[in-house]
């Protein structure tokens, strides 16, 4: 098994701040592509043998592809990971809660070796084809998703209809099969109370703002997720496009309330990222929540330059690195939520004063 | 305020509805609604299939093939459009077809359109773009008739004409 590394390790490429641009804001760019292959029926009505079959299939389009990313993908079924292997890779955004349920042996990610590009295999759709980049970086993400699209239709015919698009088993995702979104990290608006000003008329524009984990979990360490509803109708360059012109203004919106937090209200500003700081180093039992809630306002200190000694890169990675599937993960051993939340706190020091 | 439909009851249900970019509102008592077929909230029902059913004429909505006996299933995979309106999934790429009218103005509701503009896969999507082809042609040959550049548009004319048999 190839992805062990991806198991074990807290790091992901994603989180690598330093190689992307307004990292300040936000976290990280996706963009995922749903693609069937005709005229399979979808993976809901598929039976073992017809579900193993689309596996081989993927797997020997990536193989025969000729395109070197696609060939360094590595390919894991559910069958060979653990429940908590399979919550590891969704809390590293590699997969979703959905698919992290199953324990099929045809259901599955090919992934490389660093969680940038991925197939998840017979979730909702027969493929899902995803790029993940650190920064605010869609251009970038839906030219690597797209490329990837063209080498494997090489291979394999996708089902397409010259009115509706692409075709996928929910009809919400039909037409480019595309949802692209960035994560970002808004501490200055949450604390003017400006997000749901912005967020309460974003569907008219034909987005949506969802939580750390996508479709219906909720908003914490003031990270939200924006992404693109429509998928029909748009071109994929319009969709990314949109989706820019939004996440760009959100972007100078949230660095303006900053700056006038810094001067306007200097002191509390300070107190606030300076408690984080004395309870992050010093905590001896600490929530997933409470914590997150700490490691915003701290990041809001790095980002702000108040803090100087701690890398944006460590809080993307303790964003993930202090789940609860990580965290026993890194133990070897199964905890409850107590002994969690004990290890919770170990991890953030390790991670945070990390040389 | 009272329902646009009746102008009697209070309304209840505040539809609006984007298509092509145009805005439009509309004021319902809870019987028009269920009359005119919109999504109906029952807080029971409300989950994420459900609510996707609704945008399929699902059974929140009622009426339809609820009453009929055999409701049209895909010759491909065998699901009917009963099993799609409860799981707010299509069961197979042919489904698309086999229901493209009833999907037709769930697709317009979900998305405000229901014709696809973006990428074209290139192994095989070359009808799809003789097709596309096609449809900018004639807009350029309307043009062309409205400007009375009729040499033009008799060029243009011809070019129609190579690729339609090129579709066939």
């Amino acid at each position: 098994m190839g992805i062990d590394h991806l198991l074990y390790s807290t790091h992901v490429g994603w989180m690598d701040s330093k190689a992307g641009t307004d990292t300040d804001v936000v976290i990280s760019s996706r963009v995922r592509l749903a693609r069937n292959i005709d005229p399979v029926p979808f993976p809901h009505l598929l039976d073992e043998q017809s579900g193993k079959e689309v596996v081989a299939m993927v797997r020997k389009a990536c193989a025969e592809s000729g395109y070197e990313p696609l060939q360094a993908l590595q390919a894991v079924t559910f069958d060979q990971l653990s429940e908590l292997d399979r919550l590891i890779l969704m809390e590293k955004h590699l997969i979703s809660p959905q698919h992290a349920h199953f324990s099929s042996d045809y259901r599955g990610l090919m992934v490389d070796s660093d969680g940038t590009r991925s197939i998840m295999i017979n979730e909702e759709d027969h493929l899902r084809i995803q790029g993940l980049f650190p920064g605010f970086a869609l251009d970038e993400c839906n030219r690597q998703v797209q490329l990837m699209d063209d080498a494997l239709e090489k291979h394999l015919t996708w089902a397409f209809d010259s009115q509706r698009g692409y075709l996928t088993a929910c009809p919400t995702n039909v037409g480019t099969g595309m949802r692209a979104s960035v994560m970002l990290h808004l501490p200055g608006m949450a604390m003017t109370a400006q997000i749901n000003r912005i967020f309460h008329n974003i569907g008219q524009l034909g987005m949506t703002v969802r939580g750390l984990y996508g479709e219906g979990t909720e908003i914490l360490g003031n990270l939200y997720q924006l992404s693109n509803q429509v998928t029909l109708g748009l071109s994929e360059e319009e969709i990314c496009h949109n989706l820019s012109l939004v996440a760009r203004q959100i972007i100078e919106q949230e660095r303006m309330v900053r700056e006038s937090l810094k001067t306007g209200m200097a002191y509390q500003l300070r107190d606030k990222i300076g408690r984080a700081y004395g309870i992050l180093s010093h905590v001896g039992i600490i929530s997933s929540n409470e914590a997150l809630t700490l490691l915003s306002d701290l990041r809001l200190g790095v980002d702000l330059g108040l803090i100087t000694h701690i890398q944006p890169t460590a809080i993307n990675e303790l964003i993930v690195a202090i789940r609860p599937a990580h965290l026993q993960k890194r133990a070897g051993q199964d905890m409850d939520a107590f002994q969690r939340d004990i290890r919770r706190a170990e991890v953030i020091r390790e991670i945070l004063f990390r040389k | 305020m009272n329902c646009d439909e009746c102008k009697q009851n209070p309304a209840t249900v505040h539809l609006t509805e984007m298509y092509n970019g145009n805005k439009s509102e509309m004021h319902l008592c809870a019987s028009c609604a269920a009359k005119k077929g919109a999504l109906m909230f029952d807080p029971n029902q409300f989950n994420l299939p459900n609510l996707l059913g609704g945008f399929l004429g699902g059974p929140q909505t009622v009426q339809g093939f609820a009453n009929s006996v055999a409701p049209p299933v895909c010759k491909n995979c065998g699901v009917n459009f009963l099993d799609i309106r409860n799981t707010g999934k299509l069961g197979c790429p042919v489904c698309y077809q086999a229901f493209s009218e009833e999907l037709e103005s769930s697709l317009k509701r979900i998305h405000g359109n229901s014709q696809h503009t973006g990428k074209i896969p290139l192994r095989s999507g070359e009808k799809t773009r003789v097709k596309r082809q096609l449809e900018d042609l004639k807009e350029q040959l309307q043009a062309s008739i409205v400007n009375e550049d009729y040499e033009k548009a008799a060029e243009i004319r011809d070019m129609i004409i190579d690729l339609e048999k090129k579709l066939d």
